[in-house]
């Protein structure tokens, strides 16, 4: 800098550093562009690496049976049916209540300290390491409420765990209606509750849903909350049917059964020393990664789609 | 000019009650869903308080602080959290060295030097990894980081503090690069403009101009990030190692708060024991350190938010 | 002030507006509206004719923290519609608004207009085709849109779009319509079609107009009120207004000395 003075007279010498300059600009791309591909490829790579040891167990079989003592006839089936009952619950519980607590968040609720607390604690919980909802979840739902290591316990606690997402999610979708639309709709005599069913949650209805998609992803890989509670890990039967032949059709013992999911199946099975377990741990990794990236994939290119759609 | 009088109110424009107590019941439905967010947080502080004091009858806090052991389901007890407490940080700093100089050159990029497309086209995908199931990273650090550590390292153990924190650091790469590129996109493009027209190259407008007036919402995304890491559980509970070791050299192995809380877990421990309400205890050291680490988190990304 | 010859449909009696922020933005203002006339209200940006105006189908209530002060009586109820005893959404199905920009909501042609009869409870088919029908007849658009009734009505034109709103606010037979500056975002030939509808639609309802145009409010109107910071300058036949001011200060803003 003290000789800009002198370089600025002689062309050549500023010359010189704008090739300086450009040499460092192409520099610094090309380590940019290297530390992004790192972060890209080596995950890529990783993944291809799971599902290329899980391979072998990529079969019908693999789905179809239950876990066993002997690796090769191992299977997920008590697993994934566990996973999909989890999800029911916490589905029924995070959607209702988090699309509720958004829209009250952002069309009811006056500002005051009483809201200006709940937006504290929506933000603060999406920070909440996961584990600690398992810790809530053993102390409430299993002990004080004696739910005991059901399906309703794990249902609930990832429902309390995806809580902030869909309220978050809802909010932002919500926010992109514009005024004039509501008052459209108070001015020809809609009520509150009109307006903002009949308008605000129809047409923030896909924002809404990328946010539950994406909320559920998360549900659906979440480990660490389910082996708090307390899961077991080997589990060789089927929870109760939730439909059955005769009336009511409906059978709810299932919410109280022993259930394990996806995740903790395959964190037992990788922690055993036999490496024959370990194709197996890879084939449920790679069974998990695809089903939550064709979820948040959903999500994100319904997003794009949202944002490329919105006409006012 | 006419002084008001009171007038009667036509039925035809009078109160609908009907109509009007319908919406007060909604509203108060929508209004106890938005509570239960209050009411888990309530929970969560209540449980982890209420174990915690039955924990702290037996153990005193001095001890829980100072003491170097951590060995709650031995014999011979000892309660210091200060084991598990390196553990956690070891872990968590490996994690951050990888994935801040990673993440934060990998964002400047994404946000000043590559194409409209190219950035339309990653970004989506490191959304898109951030949502990957963390128990999966757990399988890699085991089978792929540490096998591969051992390689350049033969005396590395098999469970270890790097392995498990270099691969938490990849899994971070996604999150630091997404939201610091959101706070560089935020930088308004007359400053970017500013800077061109005084002859600056896109390097120097980028570390000179952009970086600076986006650092709040880059220093946000790594306090996020260390809360993130400092909560992980599965990677390390998989790849790091179960035995509390009051350590910080990363070639060691180390359990974390998070690993000593799923170890017990998997374990069957009567409710109401001391090591049932260790965990309890544990966590509440996990859910102060994240709190705090989210609450000045989310104080800088408000204050770079309110700056533009 | 104008002889009296027709009856009475709405009188703001000293009304005063306070805005959540404590600003007075209406002064002590009134004003007759007459049956089956047309008002305008005409004024420089900010003095107050837009608020005035959202007085009438209590707007202000959306946002918390306004404050009415006075009445709004409308007849023949002889009731105060800003008293707290009167329901707002009763008084929206009776006095409804067109807004300055078109607002169409993302829904078909039919539903647009049908939604005020929805809210009313109506699921009739064959009541609503025919409100329908004539709403849009009513707002003269009913040749351009039956064949596709069912189409989005973001698919429309801008001047389209206005008169989907004026059909979607007829559909329910209000006695009085409220338009705030509903051409301020369309071109002339739109804008024109626009007027010629408010003074067709002069036979069934009263108007109130907000306009920045004086043009406009001299083409359309009977009666115009020029508001200045709040308060009301000067109200009389619109002929009067325009051809001899009885104030200095409305002269001035029409011949175009200030504003």
């Amino acid at each position: 800098m003290e000789h800009k003075a002198s370089v600025l007279e002689n062309l050549a010498d500023v010359r010189a550093m704008i090739k300086r300059h450009k040499r460092n600009d192409t520099l610094f791309a090309a380590i940019g562009l290297l530390c992004l591909m790192f972060g890209l490829v080596t995950l890529m790579l990783l993944f291809w690496q799971l599902i290329a040891d899980g391979y072998p167990k990529f079969n019908i079989d693999f789905l179809t049976e239950f876990p066993s003592r002997r690796a090769g006839r191992a299977g997920l089936l008590s697993a994934w049916v566990g996973s999909l009952l989890v999800m029911v619950v916490t589905f029924l519980t995070a959607v209702p209540v988090g699309v509720a607590a958004g829209l009250y968040l952002e069309e009811y609720a006056p500002k005051n300290w009483f809201t200006d607390l709940i937006e504290i604690n929506v933000s603060n919980l999406a920070g909440v390491p996961s584990i600690i909802y398992g810790l809530l979840a053993l102390g409430l739902f299993v002990y004080m409420l004696d739910f005991g290591q059901s399906i309703l316990t794990a249902g609930l606690t990832l429902g309390l765990l995806i809580l902030p997402i869909v309220i978050v999610s809802t909010r932002e979708a919500i926010r992109s209606i514009p005024v004039s639309i509501r008052e459209a709709a108070y001015g020809v005599g809609a009520t509150k509750w009109q307006v903002v069913y009949d308008h605000v949650f129809k047409y923030s209805y896909g924002g809404i849903l990328t946010g539950i998609i994406i909320g559920m992803a998360r549900a659906l890989g979440e480990t660490a909350p389910i082996i708090t509670i307390g899961a077991l890990t080997f589990i060789a039967f089927l929870p109760p049917s939730p439909i059955t032949t005769e009336p009511p059709f409906l059978n709810f013992e299932w919410l109280s059964s022993g259930f394990t999911v996806m995740p903790i199946q395959m964190f037992n099975w990788l922690s055993r020393p036999d490496h024959a377990f370990h194709v197996n741990a890879a084939a449920t990794g790679a069974l998990i990664i695809i089903v939550t990236l064709l979820m948040n994939g959903t999500a994100i290119w319904l997003r794009y789609k949202i944002r490329k759609n919105i006409k006012w | 000019m006419q002084a008001p009088v009171q007038l009667t109110i036509s039925p035809r424009l009078a109160k609908n009650i009907r109509r009007n107590v319908k919406e007060r019941m909604i509203e108060l439905i929508l209004m106890l869903a938005a509570l239960v967010a209050v009411a888990t947080t309530f929970a969560i502080v209540g449980v982890l308080l209420y174990e915690s004091l039955s924990f702290f009858k037996t153990v005193s806090v001095v001890e829980f602080f100072t003491d170097t052991q951590w060995t709650p389901l031995f014999e011979e007890a000892h309660y210091g959290i200060m084991p598990l407490v390196s553990g956690t940080l070891t872990t968590s700093a490996i994690a951050l060295a990888v994935a801040v100089p990673i993440g934060t050159i990998a964002a400047i990029f994404l946000s000043e030097f590559a194409s409209h497309k190219t950035r339309e086209t990653i970004k989506p995908i490191l959304e898109l990894l951030v949502g990957v199931p963390t128990v999966v990273f757990g399988y890699f650090a085991l089978f792929f980081v540490t096998p591969l550590l051992q390689s350049i390292y033969p005396e590395l153990p098999s469970f270890n503090m790097l392995g498990a924190g270099i691969v938490m650091g990849i899994m971070i790469i996604p999150y630091i690069a997404s939201m610091s590129e959101d706070a560089m996109r935020a930088v308004p493009m007359s400053m970017r403009e500013g800077s061109y027209a005084m002859g600056a190259t896109r390097f120097q407008t980028a570390i000179k101009v952009v970086t600076p007036a986006a650092v709040s919402g880059i220093v946000a995304a790594y306090i996020l990030a260390i809360s993130r890491a400092v909560g992980e559980t599965m990677v390390v509970a998989i790849a790091a190692g179960q035995q509390p070791n009051l350590t910080f050299n990363p070639l060691e192995s180390a359990a974390t708060i998070t690993a000593y809380i799923v170890q017990v877990a998997m374990g069957d421990l009567p409710h109401g024991s001391i090591g049932y309400q260790s965990i309890f205890a544990a966590g509440l050291v996990l859910m102060a350190m994240t709190l705090s680490f989210n609450i000045i988190g989310h104080w800088v990304r408000k204050k770079y938010r309110e700056s533009y | 002030m104008a002889t009296v010859t027709t009856a009475i449909k709405a009188e703001a009696r000293d009304l005063n507006f306070f805005y959540s922020n404590g600003a007075r933005a209406l002064k002590g203002i009134s004003m007759p509206l007459y049956e089956n006339k047309i008002t305008a209200l005409i004024g420089p940006s900010g003095c107050g004719k837009s608020t005035f105006l959202r007085c009438f189908n209590r707007m202000h209530d959306l946002y918390p923290g306004n404050k009415y002060q006075g009445q709004i009586v409308m007849h023949p109820d002889n009731t105060n519609v800003l008293d707290a005893g009167v329901d707002p959404i009763e008084v929206r199905m009776r006095i409804s608004m067109v807004f300055q920009k078109p607002n169409p909501f993302p829904k078909s042609i039919y539903e647009n207009v049908a939604y005020g009869l929805r809210v009313r409870g109506e699921n009739n088919k064959r009541i609503m085709d025919d409100k329908v029908e004539e709403a849009l007849k009513g707002a003269a658009l009913w040749s351009e849109v039956k064949d596709r009734l069912h189409d989005l009505a973001f698919n429309l034109s801008g001047g389209q779009q206005q008169r989907l709103c004026i059909a979607r606010a007829l559909a329910t037979d209000p006695e009085i319509m409220l338009f705030d500056e509903p051409t301020s975002a369309l071109d002339p030939i739109a804008t024109a079609n626009i007027e010629e509808l408010m003074v067709e639609l002069r036979s069934k309802l009263t108007i109130l107009v907000v306009t920045h145009n004086m043009q406009q409010a001299a083409r359309v109107s009977d009666y115009t009120a020029y508001m200045y910071l709040g308060e009301l300058i000067e109200y009389d036949d619109t002929d009067k207004i325009f051809t001899n001011p009885g104030r200095k200060e409305t002269e001035d803003y029409i011949t175009g000395k200030f504003g």
